[in-house]
């Protein structure tokens, strides 16, 4: 077992943790913030190869990583603004009342 | 210092603007509406000396006179549809008549319509007549000609209708629009013709031109069912045209009755302008018309159409000018008749002759117009000449430039601009080798004209007044009356450029060399001779029944009733092609509204209502049908639709757990069946 | 070297996961930033300095204060601590049972997969490095990048922004 499999497991552990939290929290918040997890877990699975990749020439992996941040960035503040809105609307951000779009 | 062929526009889009201005000013902006339709028709005046300036002085050959400037207007699928500008001396002298002429009747309409509540719609409608007119002159296509030739219409149709709360002009109005438009409509049929034959309506384009005589070949040597050149076809019908604008025999009722609008009008439109076009048209397109001359088989030539119309009218209007006691409708027929005589000059092949007196009845006739709205002003619209009389002492202006409009229409001889046009055109009708006729009607209608314009100005002018009106006239304001005087300035100088001895007019219209000589003068002697001869009868004959011995009392009975109660009669009711028309077009007309009314009522009408029930029945039974047995497959098949999307819908549950739970499951699946199905 | 991977990974999923269990949602946001603070202590022991400022400048820095925010202003009593139910036991069970097969499916197939040898000498990736890419091939990335971070903050304002109720009723 090399360290790239370590880097992964330690990322695949971490999209769980995340995938778990946000299929177990009702708190719509809490849900945005398993999602972030998973894209950190993402983020990492970059760097490692980068690192342990056969062609670490270029910064590849790294630019990479960098516009996925520059991505969630975006993606936290409209997610949260969301937020806001809901709770404007309903009063409360309990994901399982925002059902309105339902079939 | 010229205008070139290119910036021709300008003439008639001076007066548009104005038009455009007095459409725009309130009803108060006096001064604006008539200041600009004055300014614009001076500067058209000005525009359109330069033109015929550099018209006249153009360093093109003679003979190819014609400058043209072609322009696209729009495409159209195989090419594109051409319009243009045309200048040459035809069209130069008629802007520089229209725009003088206009431009004295504008002022004297300022004292005019001084009165009128709605004095800047006036001007408005002037200025937009104008422009149409001189649009019309400088026209290079028969298209564009066309257009303007119908704003004409419609300018004199809101002109004469402009007083519409009388209902006689309201009338009238629609009477001059119908009539005409009868006309018009073989105007628009001869214009689709030659399109059709020569794919082009330029008149003048480098040899392409309908005008020119590749076009005039094709269209001469194209002989039709019954031997008649297709030439000679689409110049009659264009002819027709002419002949509702111009008050030709049988279209001339109008005329008269479009005296019901505002003098300036009767003067500008039914005498100097638009009642020219026609002749001006057949000008215009005068190849075409003879185009068919040198052709001895043919069973008719157009011009001899023209010519024998010209003759009938020319008479006709004299005639009936005898027997009228309005003071315009004795203009109107009088107009009616001089338009005949130039339709007669045009037929027996000399348009020269004919534009020659069309520009100089334009001074006279404006000029006997205006007067007679002078006396209709001062006289407080009293139009009948047995009410008048005695205004000589009152308004020396107007009579002595009236009396020279007179001398001028009777064709007094040597110092009058209208004998030597009126001459020019019995010389050529003596010439005409067709027949003699036309010639024997002229010179009736010589006689006839200087007797009632004799008895006109007796009736009018000499003797007491008759009633109060006339007692109490007076002259009329220097606004009113110095158009008069430059119109008799102009009536009784304008002859001189068209004498026998010197034709320069009718050289620089035909762009021929002038031959000039007193020899010439001569050689048509006896003509002339028993011409002035004749004019003579009529003026004594005039003074003879009228002059001699003044009627005393409005009542008093006129000596040709005395002598001739019936034919009077018919006379003053024109000689009754009003009623003939009532009794023929007119009953037509009812009959076949009648006819169509019943057609639509019984015939159409069952039919439909037949159909209609054949629908309605036809409904009752699909509905049964819908109802009992389409309706339920219908039905049951939209009710499982329904029932399996509530089904698919359930799954919709719009919680975003489950979806992600299941993005999440799908994920692991995927990777399963990929692993099972050997995918490393 | 495997020893400090080994403390970061703890740092780093232990707060994860504490956070995700957490029923106070500050508590949690907090938990969540140390998470973050660890995946940039992970960058920097992969030799990407780089990547590591940005995480702590934009998670740590910046997310996890618009978190905190938007916690404090959509909590449902403005006094105490912000707590929120604690998972239904149902729906945990399935959270848990789904992330389990996940990881399980993801751990089998690092574990199964071999990769070519990694080269010897670590990759270094300076800024000036950094820059030169971000300025030369990425340049149009780059620019969309920032249309797309422009947009994202106008519409987050625009949703965020409160305005005038126009349907009463809506409101409960």
């Amino acid at each position: 077992m090399t360290q790239l499999h370590l880097c992964l497991l330690i990322s695949s552990a971490l999209f769980c943790i995340g995938l778990a939290g946000a299929l177990a929290r009702s708190n719509t918040i809490l849900v945005l913030l398993g999602i972030e997890l998973m894209l950190n877990a993402a983020n990492l699975n970059f760097i490692a190869f980068w690192r342990f990749g056969p062609s670490p020439a270029h910064a590849t992996g790294v630019i990479f990583v960098i516009f996925s941040i520059a991505i969630a960035a975006a993606e936290a503040a409209v997610g949260l603004a969301l937020i806001i809105s809901l709770y404007r609307h309903q009063r409360n951000i309990r994901l399982q009342d925002a059902v309105r779009l339902k079939g | 210092m010229v205008l070139p062929v290119q910036s021709v526009w300008l003439i008639p889009a001076l007066p548009l603007l104005a038009a455009g201005i007095g459409a725009l000013t309130p009803r108060g902006g006096r001064a604006l509406a008539a200041g600009s339709a004055i300014l614009a028709m001076a500067g058209a005046f000005v525009l359109a000396c330069l033109a015929l300036n550099g018209s006249l002085n153009s360093a093109a050959p003679l003979g190819s006179v014609h400058a043209v400037h072609n322009f696209d207007w729009f495409d159209l699928g195989h090419g594109a549809v051409r319009l243009g500008w045309l200048l040459d001396p035809l069209a130069a002298f008629m802007c520089v008549m229209v725009t003088f002429v206009g431009l004295l009747i504008f002022i004297f309409s300022l004292g005019y319509m001084e009165p009128d509540a709605n004095f800047t719609r006036f001007f408005c409608f002037l200025s937009l007549f104008a422009a149409a007119m001189l649009g019309l002159l400088v026209a290079n296509s028969l298209l564009l000609l066309f257009i303007c030739w119908e704003l004409v219409g419609l300018a004199s149709y809101l002109l004469i209708g402009f007083w519409f709360h009388k209902p006689a002009a309201a009338a009238a109005a629609k009477k001059a629009f119908i009539t005409t438009r009868i006309g018009d409509l073989g105007l628009l049929l001869g214009l689709l013709w030659l399109y059709d034959s020569t794919g082009s309506l330029l008149f003048y384009d480098g040899g392409a031109g309908v005008l020119e005589s590749a076009a005039l070949a094709g269209l001469a040597g194209h002989l039709l069912a019954g031997g008649l050149a297709a030439s000679t076809a689409i110049g009659l019908l264009i002819f027709c045209g002419a002949a509702g604008k111009s008050g030709q025999f049988p279209l001339h009722v109008w005329l008269p009755d479009a005296m019901e609008g505002p003098t300036p009008v009767s003067a500008l439109i039914h005498a100097a302008t638009m009642v020219a076009a026609g002749v001006f048209l057949v000008a215009r397109v005068y190849p075409l018309m003879s185009a068919d001359t040198l052709l001895a088989a043919v069973p008719v030539h157009a011009l001899t159409v023209v010519a024998f119309i010209g003759a009938i009218t020319a008479l006709l209007g004299a005639l009936i000018a005898c027997g009228q006691s309005d003071i315009k409708r004795v203009l109107a027929f009088s107009t009616v008749s001089q338009l005949g005589y130039m339709m007669l000059a045009l037929g027996v092949g000399s348009w020269t002759a004919a534009i020659f007196h069309l520009l100089t009845h334009a001074f006279f006739k404006a000029l006997l117009f205006l007067g007679a709205g002078s006396v209709i002003h001062a006289a407080h619209h009293e139009q009948d000449i047995r009410s008048l009389g005695g205004l000589r002492p009152r308004m020396k202006v107007t009579f002595a430039t009236f009396a020279l409009g007179m001398m001028a229409l009777a064709g007094v001889p040597f110092l009058f601009s209208g004998f030597w046009s009126k001459e020019a055109i019995l010389h050529a009708a003596h010439e005409w080798d067709v027949s003699q006729l036309p010639l024997y009607a002229g010179l009736l209608a010589v006689v006839l004209t200087a007797f009632y314009m004799t008895r006109l100005v007796a009736e009018t002018f000499l003797g007491q007044p008759r009633t109060a009106p006339a007692a109490q006239a007076q002259e009329n304001s220097a606004v009113m009356t110095v158009p008069l005087i430059l119109l008799a300035v102009g009536a009784v100088l304008l002859g001189f450029i068209g004498t026998p001895a010197c034709p320069w007019l009718q050289a620089r219209l035909s762009g021929e060399p002038l031959h000039s000589s007193m020899g010439n003068f001569f050689a048509g002697g006896g003509l002339m001779f028993l011409s002035i001869v004749l004019v003579g009868a009529g003026l004594g004959a005039g003074w003879w029944l009228y002059g001699r011995q003044l009627r005393a009392t409005a009542e008093a009975r006129d000596p040709l009733v005395v002598a001739s109660p019936t034919v009077m009669a018919a006379l003053a009711n024109r000689l009754g092609f009003d009623e003939l028309y009532a009794a023929t077009v007119g009953r037509l007309n009812t009959l076949t509204a009648a006819l169509a009314d019943g057609l639509d009522r019984w015939v159409f009408g069952g039919f439909i209502n037949f159909l209609g029930m054949l629908g309605v029945f036809s409904g009752m039974v699909n509905r049964q049908v819908d109802e009992d047995t389409l309706n339920h497959g219908f039905d049951s098949v939209s009710e499982s639709i329904r029932g399996s999307g509530r089904r698919y819908s359930r799954a919709q549950t719009g919680e975003a757990h489950g979806y992600l739970r299941v993005i999440a499951i799908a994920f692991v699946v995927l990777a399963f069946v990929l692993v099972l199905g050997g995918v490393r | 070297m495997t020893a400090i991977l080994a403390f970061i990974a703890l740092v780093m999923l232990g707060s994860a996961a504490a956070a995700m269990i957490s029923r106070n949602l500050v508590h949690s946001a907090l938990l969540l930033a140390l998470s973050w603070l660890g995946t940039a202590g992970f960058y920097l022991w992969a030799g990407a300095d780089f990547a590591a400022f940005a995480q702590v400048i934009v998670y740590v820095g910046a997310v996890s204060m618009v978190v905190l925010f938007a916690v404090l202003l959509t909590r449902q009593n403005p006094v105490g601590d912000v707590l929120v139910e604690p998972a239904s036991r149902k729906r945990s069970t399935a959270a848990l049972s789904v992330g389990a097969c996940v990881a399980a499916v993801l751990s089998a197939a690092v574990m199964s997969s071999s990769f070519p040898p990694a080269s010897v000498a670590a990759p270094t990736a300076t800024v000036k490095q950094i820059g030169l890419e971000l300025m030369g091939p990425y340049g149009a990335a780059l620019l969309i990048v920032g249309v797309l971070l422009t947009v994202a903050l106008l519409g987050a304002i625009v949703l965020a922004a409160s305005e005038p109720e126009r349907n009463p009723e809506d409101a409960p």
